[in-house]
This record gives C-alpha cells, structure tokens and sequence, in this order.
C-alpha cells in the first residue's frame, strides 16, 4: 500500500468561525454576495490601501479599494507605479476573485488513518505547526537539516527560504528556473556577464525592430511589456513573429514566420550568417566589445538561408529580409529572450543564439535595445548569519548541471527517490504557491518522489492538487489580506511598493510571515525572526531607505530616479563585462571547460509519428499557471482551454467544432478529462495547442474541476537540458481519443 | 456635447481587461458582462489578417432601444450615452431584441443592463473604465463635438468604421483600421 494516497479535501476545511483569536472576534464572517465578499462593517467602507499583485510575478502595484458597505470593490493600478503605470492586466484587475473565492482552503488540514483509510482532519495552527515542528526535528536528527527542501512561487517564499536556510539547508528551489526563463539567463550570463532577471531590462518602447520566437506577448499579458509595445507601434515598430501558430502578435507583425517547430536553431544560424555575410551588423560595437567575432563567422559559413528554409519550411527570401530589418533598425533591435524557454533540452543554446543575435546588432546596453536596469536594496534588520548547509545544492549535485544559477526542481524530486551508488536523498519537501503536478513534468516521476518522503507540507490558498498528496496543509491568506515584503524588482529606475492588508485574515488563514516565526519559534529557531509583527519590520526597513510606513501607504510606490546615461552603455569602449575576458563573448569561454559547445548549432529533433500531432501549449492574457483557474472573476473570462486544430486535421479524423476529445501521448499516458476542439486557421498542421493550466483534479476547485485539459499531465517525455537542468517540454506527441477512455475499459 | 469611444484594433490584443474591469467596476454580476471581445480571422495559414475589438453598447443616435421601450426606461442621458433606469425597466425584453449589437443582456435582478459609458465616471471628468485600465490604451473615449479633443483628432487621422452601418443606427462607437 502507498504510503501517501490522495485526499480529496471535500469533507472537509468548513472552518471558519474558530479563525478569530488573532485578530479579534469583531470580523464577524456574513456573507452578502458571495460574487463580491464578506461584509466586515462599516470601518471596513470606502478605503482604499496600496497593494502590489500577487497573482503573477510581475508584481504590479495598485490599489485596492472597498465600497460604502465595506465590500472588496476593485483593483486599480497605482500611476506612478514604473511597472504598470496605472493599469493592471485582466489578471491584476480580478485579483480580488483570490479573495472572494469560496473554494479557498479554511484551516490547518493533518493527515490522518482512519480504519485504514487515510484523511484529513481539521486542526488547529498549534497543532499542525507542532506536527511539523515534531517531524522537522526529526528528520534535522536522523538525516540531517539539509535533506529538506523547499518549492515555492510568489511571495510568500521568501519567508520559507529564510526559515529554511535558519533549519540548515538551502535547497531552496522554484520552476520559474528549470520549468521556465534557467535557459536564457544561463545564456546570457555566459554571453554578456549578466542574468537577464525579471521582469526583462527591454527598452521596448523605444525597439524599432521586435523579433519574437515562439514568444507570443499580448497572449502572455506581461504588463510593462504589452503596454510598451503598443507604444513602439506609434513609432512604426516592425515586429517579425516566428511561430507556428498565428498568435496574438503574428497579426501585428509585419513579417510572420510560420516555422516547423523546433528547427529555431536553424533559423538562428541562417541569421547569424546573413548578418556576417551581408555586413548586416554593428560593426563598431562588434569590435569595441565582443570577442569570438571569428570564430563564429567560420562557423556560420555553412548555415546559408537555402539551408534553413529547408528544414525550417520557410521562404529563404523571408530570412533574408527578416534579417535586414533588424540589421536596419540597429541597435533599437530586440531578439527577445522570451520567458518560458523549456522547449527541446537545447535550450541553453538556442539563447545563446538569441544572446548573439542581440551582440551582433549592438543592442545590448543601447537605446531600444535592453538597458542596464536598477533595483533598490532593503537593508534588513540585523540578525544572526545562517548556518553554513553540511551540504548545499551545488554540492548535493555533484557536478551535474554545472552550469545551474539555481537548485533544479527536477533534481530534487530525483534525488527524493533513493538510489543505489548515491548517498544523499532529501526527506521533506515545503511548498508553498507551488502546484507541483501541474507545473513541473512527468507526474509520475514526482509521485514516486512523494511516496518517499517523510514530511510534506504544502502552503497554499487554493486546494491545488499537490495539497491532496501533504502531511499537512496551511491555509495561507491572500495578499489582499496580509502584508509582505517591500517589492524592489529591477527596472529603468529603481522602485519600491508596499503591500499591506484590506482586510484581516478570512476563516482560519495566517500570512506566510506568521506561519514561518511561529514555526521557527516552535523549533528554537525565534532568534532568525526578531520581529513580533510585520509592520514594525517594513517600517524600520523603509526608514533605512528614506520614507516610511506611513508615507508609504499613502504613496503605495516609490520611485528613485536616475539619469537615463545610466541606463545605457559608454560609447568609448570603457565598459567591462563579466565574463572571462571582460567582453561579450560570441564564444562562450565559459561553456568550453565542461564540454559544452561554445557555439551553438542545429540539432534535429524527434517528429511526431503518424496520427500524432506535437502537443503545443502557451497562455492566455487572463489566466496565470494553474493558480487562476479557479478564480470566479477569470472563470468567468475564460472557463477552460480549448485544442486548437487547424481545419485540414480536423477533417482528416473527421472532428467537429466543439466536439469533446481525449488525448493520448506517445508513452500511452491518456488525459484524464476531455477538451473541446477549437477548429481554427491559426493553427499548423504539425500541432495542436492549447493554454496551460486547466484540467484541474481537485473537486473541492468547483469551478476548476474537470475542464479541460493539463498540458502538463501529457509531458511525460522531458528533454533535459545538460547545461542547467531546464525540462524540455515541447518533444511530446498526442493523437485524438474520440470516445469516452474511461468507459471503454469498463466495457471491455 | 456628444461621447463617443474608438478601439484601436491594431492595438488591441483582446485581453480582456477591459471586461473584467467593467464587471468590479459596476457591480456587474459574474456571469454577464457589459462588454466584450470579438476575434475576425480571414485567410488561410499562413496568410491571415486578424482583428480584435473590444465591444460594448454603441450609444447609437438613432436608437432603436429606446424607440422601442414602451417605459421610458432606455432613454438618452447628457452627451447621448444611453442609459437604463431600472426601476422604470419591466423586462420585457423589447430592447434586447431591437439591438443590433447584441449588447443587452438581463441583470439578475430582472432588468435590462447594458454598457453605460461609466455614465456616473465620466459626468466627474474621468474616463471609463475600460479606458482606464486598458493595458495597450486601444480604448479612447470623449467629446466628439469637440474638434480639440483626443478621439476627435484621432478619428480626423486614422481609417475607421462602425459596425453594422447598415442598420441606421448611428452608432457613436468606433473602430480604428
């Protein structure tokens, strides 16, 4: 028998009414309209308190506002806020569906046997914190602090770091790395010294020439970025767009590029040598600050642009062409880097070919180009150093992925499973914001993780499906309801912005700042966190930075401006990069001692075979991972994904529009729900698409439940990336399941 | 004085933000919206031409809802925006059918909603909000008899058209092209 079964959190987690000792019993929970919130009275009415968005990483700041009966009203972006500049994103706009969602988790959860069954049962905070204090010392005594590891997204994971590298470990680990953007800041770590970091230095209202490969912006509602980039459009932006998919953006590009998928590569090298060849390139910038310049013009002698249009399936007379306009626009160019780069395992590589392409046409440091960006430092309240780790990440990997910026995700979880010839395994996970079997892939794989370890906790204010497989689950309280700490993502100019609460904390949920000091206090950790609350903490904090708790809720944002030669590179040759030979690196010197190619090539890749179509996925403007499907406000937008088919694939297998089908991968692994088919000329013939992030398992999600599909759940065929560990998703391969699966087990 | 509001389809990329926003903003129940978005594709792949709009009421002068509303509740407000009283609304329907535009819809409470133009908004001064919070500001809203304002400058310079032309009803909502 499993260790772990899966429980369905629906019998349980009503509880509300015991929530009221730490904030007083005066909130009392009457709820008026459950579209809109909890009636908390009138002290409640006509506020307004600056936040800044929790529902994706780029944080914008805004306000949230209450109306005359003291009813969460709306979120409205904060205008002087350099990352939204008053205007959130759909997303950011039904932030407050995070908070009115019925379905959230009410109180602390423990798994329990009951007649050999397992359950949850409702417990207090005192005890679901001391069964994990128990089980933390536990494992600290018989294997030792640093076989604990923690998964997080979004805010809270600061809080959760710290108290895991107080524990004794630093296995701190996020899929924003190797599920995500590891490839491109490895690339351009080993190209221009810098990670690229989030959200990305581009000067895009300023671009005059902007490529997208396979990164399909608009669709992707990265705030500051979609708002620059309409602005650009007043400028006469060129946008080439490389996709085989006519996106959201295709339709506002001058030159689209249907490509066959994964053949970028290619696409990249005829580039590369158009630009070379024609002299279609920066040379002053090339010979000021690059290195490697020979090297790489031998080595794209022979990707002509008649070689890539064979095997990317495009018109050799578009490469060319494509490559002039951002030769002519030079260095307002951008090859945009993209965010979600785990596409094939040569993912590292194809960066690097974006980083060149970038090199070549001077646009880095440069005006429309990407700048140096800024970003404001907190100083923190002193407080003892962390242990040492016995072991740390780096360590615990024993070389492989050298070149990783960040502890793997997917290592972890193969490192959770014991091994013969290997001496370390990790025994408890945290996670928190982090729906693992929707995020990272291979599923199986990370159940058979789960089934060994000794403590696993899951945080979260969802009942995600990850909080099916925990010990024990946290409610955590959404950010409209709790403090946290003082953003300072990097930008043109630096920039705080405050979060502070709307409301106290609905049913028996505690901000994560809470969760982690009561933890620590529990295990004799209390000297990491010295502060009874946190507002005293932000407020000695923000005085160390010139301003105040005060000023800073009436500002929500502050910005700290700088002289915009700041923000670009010195024309006289003076600058020194941070790579091996203080330049931009063509070659990848760094790359060369673990034997990884310092200059990028093509690779074929695997086909799909007859029948089987490549499973495609991306995003929607208003939904977010798998934490937004559920939602009432983004349901309602948009209540699951569709398979888009193009017209030809659709006729073939005799598929109708709107008509429910399962999906079955290359290694037999069938969807556990069906989607409805979007027949649409947007498509290629070569794949089917569909937005990531529905097909959600848990009933107690009533919205979410059962609609759709998990593009995740069909990626069981993960092409790792040797450089830095990235999980290659795009090589996986589906074909329509016409009937019910399900029911034709039962009849056979 | 007449209002009128210009989509920017070039810059739109059909978000939907702006239905979202109109929905918090109103009080529009879950489940309806006063606005919306309409993607046209033509052409086979490769070669397409897409347009995204964001709809919403027309505001039309020539209004066949308020024509046929047999209360008074749809009636002409200052600058033109047409506005729903509900307790004047029986629900009979009639409005809902005689638009053109599709963009009434019945409230949960019985009576006709529809786009107001931020009715209670822009009588301060401010814009709608969509217009707001629009991401790619494709959404331009204001005076149309004045020559000096944003969105008359706006349609003096850029191609336009309105939807269904053909009905007669003036529509006072705009698409740039």
């Amino acid at each position: 028998m499993k260790r772990r079964e899966f429980i369905k959190i629906s019998a349980v987690g009503t509880g509300g009414m015991a929530a009221m000792g730490f904030l007083g019993s005066t909130f009392v929970q009457k709820v008026i309209n459950p579209a809109i919130g909890n009636n908390l009275g009138l002290e409640f009415a006509n506020k307004r308190i600056p936040t800044y968005c929790e529902v994706c990483f780029w944080r914008c700041a805004g306000w949230a506002y209450t109306n005359e009966k003291g009813e969460i009203w709306k979120i409205i972006g904060n205008e002087i806020d350099p990352l939204c500049n008053g205007r959130l994103c759909p997303r950011g706009t039904g932030g407050l569906g995070m908070y009115t969602d019925e379905n959230r988790l009410r109180t602390p959860l423990i798994r329990v046997e009951n007649n050999g069954k397992q359950e949850f049962r409702e417990a207090s905070w005192d005890e679901a914190l001391d069964y994990v204090a128990n089980k933390l010392r536990s494992i600290s005594y018989h294997h030792g602090p640093e076989t604990l590891a923690l998964f997080s997204h979004g805010s809270s994971g600061r809080y959760f770091t710290e108290f895991l590298q107080a524990y004794g470990s630093d296995s701190a680990t996020a899929p924003s790395w190797a599920q995500c953007r590891g490839p491109r800041e490895v690339a351009f770590l080993h190209t221009f010294g810098d990670f690229i970091n989030s959200p990305e230095p581009t000067d895009l209202k300023n671009c005059k020439c902007l490529v997208l490969l396979g990164y399909h912006l608009g669709e992707n509602m990265h705030n500051t970025q979609v708002q620059e980039m309409a602005m650009a459009q007043d400028n006469d932006l060129v946008i080439v767009t490389v996709d085989p998919r006519f996106s959201t953006v295709a339709a506002k590009s001058k030159h689209f590029l249907p490509i066959k998928p994964a053949t970028d590569n290619a696409l990249m090298l005829a580039w590369i040598h158009v630009m070379i060849k024609n002299g279609w390139y920066d040379k002053n910038y090339v010979e000021m600050y690059c290195q490697g310049f020979e090297e790489l013009k031998n080595h794209v002698e022979p990707f002509t642009p008649e070689w890539a249009a064979t095997i990317c399936n495009l018109d050799a007379q578009a490469i060319i062409d494509t490559a002039w306009e951002m030769h002519h626009a030079s260095p307002a160019t951008i090859v945009h880097p993209g965010r979600h780069n785990t596409w094939y395992g040569d993912d590292t590589q194809r960066l690097r070919l974006v980083a060149i392409l970038n090199a070549l046409q001077g646009s880095w440091g440069r005006k429309g180009g990407f700048y140096f960006p800024a970003r404001a430092s907190i100083t923190r309240f002193p407080r003892p150093p962390f242990p040492r780790p016995r072991k740390t990440w780096k360590e615990i990997l024993q070389g492989e992925f050298p070149l990783t910026g960040m502890s793997v995700t997917n290592a972890i979880i193969d490192r959770s499973i014991p091994k013969e010839g290997r001496d370390f395994t990790y025994k408890g996970w945290l996670v928190t914001g982090c729906n693992i079997p929707m995020t990272i892939p291979n599923i199986p794989h990370t159940l058979e993780a789960i089934q060994n370890l000794e403590l696993l906790v899951v945080v979260d204010t969802m009942p995600m499906d990850i909080t099916g497989w925990a010990d024990v689950v946290l409610p955590e309280c959404t950010y409209l309801e709790r403090h946290d700490n003082i953003r300072t993502d990097q930008g043109r100019e630096a920039s705080i912005a405050l979060r502070a609460p709307l409301f106290p904390p609905k049913y028996n949920t505690k901000p994560a700042y809470w969760i982690v000091r009561e933890l620590a206090h529990k295990i004799g950790l209390g000297r990491f966190f010295p502060f009874e609350d946190q507002q005293s903490e932000l407020d000695w904090e923000l005085q160390q930075m010139g301003t105040s708790y005060d000023e800073m809720m009436q500002l929500g944002v502050k910005v700290f401006p700088r002289e915009e030669s700041e923000m670009f590179i010195k024309e006289d040759g003076s600058h020194r990069f941070n790579t091996p030979s203080g330049k931009i690196e063509l070659y990848a010197t760094g790359f060369v001692p673990y034997g990884f190619a310092p200059l990028p090539t093509y690779t074929k890749h695997e086909e799909p075979d007859e029948g089987f179509y490549r499973l495609n996925y991306g995003r929607a403007p208003m939904h977010t991972f798998s934490r937004t499907a559920n939602n009432p406000y983004l349901f309602d937008l948009m209540e699951e994904n569709t398979l888009w088919v193009s017209p030809t694939v659709a006729q073939k297998h005799n598929i109708a529009a709107g008509q429910k089908v399962w999906l079955e991968n290359q290694d037999g692994v069938v969807s556990s729900f069906p989607i409805s088919v979007r027949i649409t000329e947007r498509n290629n013939n070569d794949t089917v698409y569909m937005v990531h992030g529905f097909g959600h398992a848990d009933k107690r999600l009533k919205r979410a439940f059962g609609r759709g599909i998990s593009d995740t759940e069909l990626i069981t065929r993960v092409h790792v990336d040797p450089l830095m560990g990235g999980t290659g998703m795009r090589g996986n391969f589906v074909k329509f399941v016409l009937s019910d699966p399900k029911k034709e087990e039962v009849s056979s | 004085m007449r209002y009128a509001m210009a989509i920017d389809t070039k810059k739109c990329v059909g978000c939907t933000d702006c239905v979202v926003a109109c929905q918090t903003e109103n009080f529009v129940p879950i489940g309806s919206s006063r606005d919306w978005i309409v993607e046209e594709v033509k052409g086979r792949f490769p070669n397409l031409r897409m347009e995204l709009r964001s709809e919403r009421c027309n505001h039309c002068a020539n209004a066949p809802c308020v024509r046929t509303c047999p209360t008074g509740s749809s009636h002409y407000a200052e600058g033109g925006i047409i506005l729903v009283t509900p307790n004047k609304c029986i629900g009979c329907g009639a409005c809902v059918v005689s638009c053109p535009y599709d963009a009434r819809f019945r409230h949960t409470r019985g009576y006709i909603d529809k786009c107001s133009f931020c009715h209670h908004r822009v009588t301060q001064g401010l814009k709608t909000a969509c217009a707001m919070v629009c991401p790619t500001k494709c959404i331009h809203f204001g005076d149309i008899d004045d020559p000096e304002s944003e969105i008359s400058k706006i349609l003096q310079t850029r191609d336009h058209k309105t939807l269904i032309p053909e009905a007669g009803t003036e529509p006072q909502h705009f698409f740039l092209t």
